[in-house]
């Protein structure tokens, strides 16, 4: 085989330029761009509703904290995940997730569907020191959480940004977001109190208590636990 | 050195634009040694949590951080630095903007600075390798055009008509990391330091995925590919082995690259058309890899015995065959079966550093050995500080790669093993637990990898020293007698 053909090539940078950029944007166009047109990619499950206030600052929080880092959301279809975690993540699952955080590296354990795991107060204490919960965890300790004071001045916009992005919320939700946040938070604090856990002058108004309600939440759009725990710190009903 | 003791060498020296790559060459050392530092206090976290520091300095927060430093940083300098260097010499012409040149030098160095603050600040998208914040974003997105704008340029105005291959895989660099930054990055502002994107769940992990796997194929492999062609044969001083090898390794890999991003989500809710598909280049991506390796590697044929002397040598030929290895170890983890055992799971961390530190490091070592005694008009200070480099760089990956394997394995045959009742056999944290003392081995083996790369800078320093970056006067008999054999 000759190949004089190439030789065009090498000489215009244009031509090479066009030709190679045209190649690689073949399988991106084939690999994602059908997906937003098939119907099977995503179908929809009835009990997934967006985030509440509290919970979509618990999100940002998490990602803040880099938590996706170590941890996954992504239980696989396999019996000893299933067994360990609860039911595969699913598509529809994912609609609100913006962005999605399924993870790489399961340096502690999946948290697809940590909510209704442990009460709330476990979550607080594991927070501030994971190893007075379990001394061999290597999981850094977030103490810090319990006394920043959680930050609701950019809440509504979120859920208008969101909104614009396709999130379903309501007017109202958007204009209460702080409001609504507010009252969800008491909810925690309750709970945390009966618990018996000093939250000491901070810790009521805490970035803890919006992790919290997120890793509450988490894999709950689904019925799968028998006995959830921590159900009163859900969000909005549902 | 050759190109520069011979009066046309002088000549051409004095045309080109050897200042800004003098400084794309320093600064990438500089983020290398920030950057290795920073993965080695993470490493260190991970077996002694105690040493996770406050809320900035703790590994959710530092690990995007080192990431960033060694590929945009470290990887992306020795590139820049690299690429800059030779389009001149291949192109014989100066670059084509002195003020597009330092713009982009200033601009990349600023953004690193400003990434790895805002990372310790928690201004992250979460994005793996794409954790930057739009304000930031838009600055990437700038100085990269900088750097288009210059090389292109500068190909435009070449006086050598046909382009030597280092130049294609680092034209189809720019314009393929172009295209996948700006797509997986958009997003809608909430404020200066949050966003969110505009994808949501699968498609976000579809998009991301798409581009973080072509980050290691066009940041990590294409202009690496691009050093290795042009500074290998210079070094050895002898052709590339094949061009029609070089023809399609290039036209191969860049078409088939893009193709296998969905192989970081087999077993996830993407449809399962996409993994397959994802599964299946994988496994072509292994031809035209190590068509790219062989080019290299018979490259050499004929001048083995300079690799028993020669580090930089020594550092291309380990550099091709990690290349190698993990462009063999990635197809095989692409398989839904291997996968299903090492995905979540260390082995996933000791393939990135095979790749990373034993192609993409070592190759980046070997472009900067050979650049900077000749940037700056001189000899290497110590060839057999090189040696050692070489040898503890080397003795560094074998300890980080191979306890990683034996962690991946392990736990991932923990997580799965089962009772005779079919009840799990082990909790999460027994499976922590076991594989602590890999943790502490791979620490071991990145600080020794981090030492040698400090050897390099003292190396680097001394040569810096005894050298000048003023392109010497001619010696008045080497002229004289120059000018009488002509």
């Amino acid at each position: 085989m000759s190949w004089e053909w190439h030789r065009p090539l090498e000489a215009k940078q244009l031509l090479l330029a066009v030709l190679s950029f045209v190649l690689v944007t073949v399988g991106g166009m084939v690999l994602l761009i059908p997906p937003y047109f098939l119907q099977g990619t995503i179908p929809a499950i009835a009990g997934v509703k967006p985030y509440s206030a509290l919970e979509l600052e618990g999100r940002d929080l998490y990602i803040r904290e880099g938590c996706n880092t170590c941890h996954s959301q992504q239980v696989r279809p396999f019996k000893s995940e299933t067994g360990r975690y609860g039911p595969f993540s699913m598509a529809g699952e994912g609609i609100y997730d913006r962005p999605f955080l399924w993870g790489s590296r399961r340096t502690g354990p999946d948290l697809a569907r940590v909510g209704g795991k442990y009460p709330d107060s476990w979550h607080w204490m594991h927070l501030v020191d994971p190893r007075q919960i379990e001394p061999r965890s290597n999981m850094p300790a977030f103490a810090f959480l319990t006394q920043e004071s959680l930050d609701l001045s950019l809440t509504q916009r979120k859920l208008e940004v969101l909104r614009s992005l396709g999130t379903p919320y309501t007017d109202a939700e958007v204009q209460d977001a702080a409001a609504d946040a507010q009252r969800q938070a008491g909810e925690i604090v309750a709970s945390l109190r009966k618990d018996g856990v000093d939250l000491g002058a901070a810790g009521a108004s805490s970035e803890a208590i919006a992790i919290i309600a997120y890793l509450q939440r988490l894999g709950r759009d689904i019925r799968w636990r028998e006995q959830p725990i921590g159900t009163a710190s859900l969000g909005p009903a549902r | 050195m050759a190109e520069t003791t011979t009066p046309i060498g002088r000549q051409a020296e004095a045309l080109y634009d050897m200042a800004v790559v003098r400084s794309f060459a320093l600064s990438a050392l500089l983020w290398g040694v920030v950057g290795m530092s920073v993965g080695l206090l993470a490493a260190l976290q991970l077996a002694w949590p105690e040493l996770n520091l406050g809320p900035y300095l703790h590994f959710g927060r530092i690990r995007p951080i080192h990431t960033n430093a060694v590929i945009f940083g470290f990887t992306l300098g020795v590139v820049f630095a690299g690429s800059y260097y030779a389009v001149q010499r291949l192109c014989r012409v100066r670059l084509f903007s002195d003020a597009l040149s330092r713009l982009h030098l200033w601009l990349w160095n600023g953004i690193i600075v400003a990434a790895a603050i805002s990372l310790m600040l928690g201004h992250t998208t979460s994005k793996e390798y794409a954790e930057l914040e739009w304000p930031l974003d838009i600055a990437v997105v700038v100085m990269w055009l900088t750097y288009a704008v210059n090389f292109f340029g500068t190909i435009a105005r070449r006086r050598e008509k046909p382009m030597y291959v280092a130049l294609w895989f680092w034209m189809s660099t720019i314009l393929t990391i172009a295209m996948l930054y700006v797509f997986n990055n958009l997003e809608v502002p909430v404020s200066v330091w949050k966003s969110y994107s505009i994808y949501a769940g699968v498609h976000d992990a579809n998009i991301q995925w798409w581009y973080g796997h072509n980050a290691v194929g066009f940041v990590l492999t294409t202009p690496i590919l691009g050093l290795m062609y042009y500074f290998l044969p210079k070094q050895v001083g002898r052709p590339i082995y094949s061009h029609r090898l070089s023809i399609l390794h290039f036209w191969s890999l860049i078409f088939i690259y893009i193709w296998a991003g969905p192989h970081h989500l087999i077993y996830s809710p993407l449809p399962d058309w996409a993994q397959s598909l994802g599964t299946a280049f994988s496994i072509m991506l292994i031809l035209p890899s190590w068509g790219g390796m062989l080019n290299g590697f018979l490259t050499l044929r004929g001048a083995w015995d300079k690799v028993r002397t020669d580090p930089l040598l020594r550092m291309f030929a380990v550099g091709l065959t990690f290349y190698g290895m993990s462009t063999f170890e990635g197809p095989m983890m692409a398989l839904k079966t291997v996968n299903a055992l090492s995905h979540f799971t260390d082995w996933t961390i000791g393939h990135v550093h095979s790749g990373a530190l034993g192609w993409v490091a070592l190759t980046c070592f070997a472009t900067l050995y050979y650049l900077v005694p000749r940037l700056w008009h001189t000899q290497l200070y110590s060839l057999r500080l090189a040696e050692a480099h070489f040898w503890v760089a080397t003795l560094g990956i074998v300890l980080y790669v191979t306890p990683m394997w034996i962690s991946g394995v392990t736990q991932g045959l923990m997580w799965r093993a089962v009772n005779p009742d079919g009840s799990l056999a082990y909790t999460f944290i027994e499976t922590v637990a076991a594989i602590h003392v890999y943790d502490v081995i791979r620490a071991g083996g990145g600080a020794l990898f981090l030492s040698g790369a400090l050897l390099m800078v003292y190396n680097v320093a001394r040569t810096i020293q005894q050298g000048t970056s003023e392109v010497p006067a001619a010696p008045r008999l080497a002229t004289a007698a120059a000018a009488g054999s002509r």
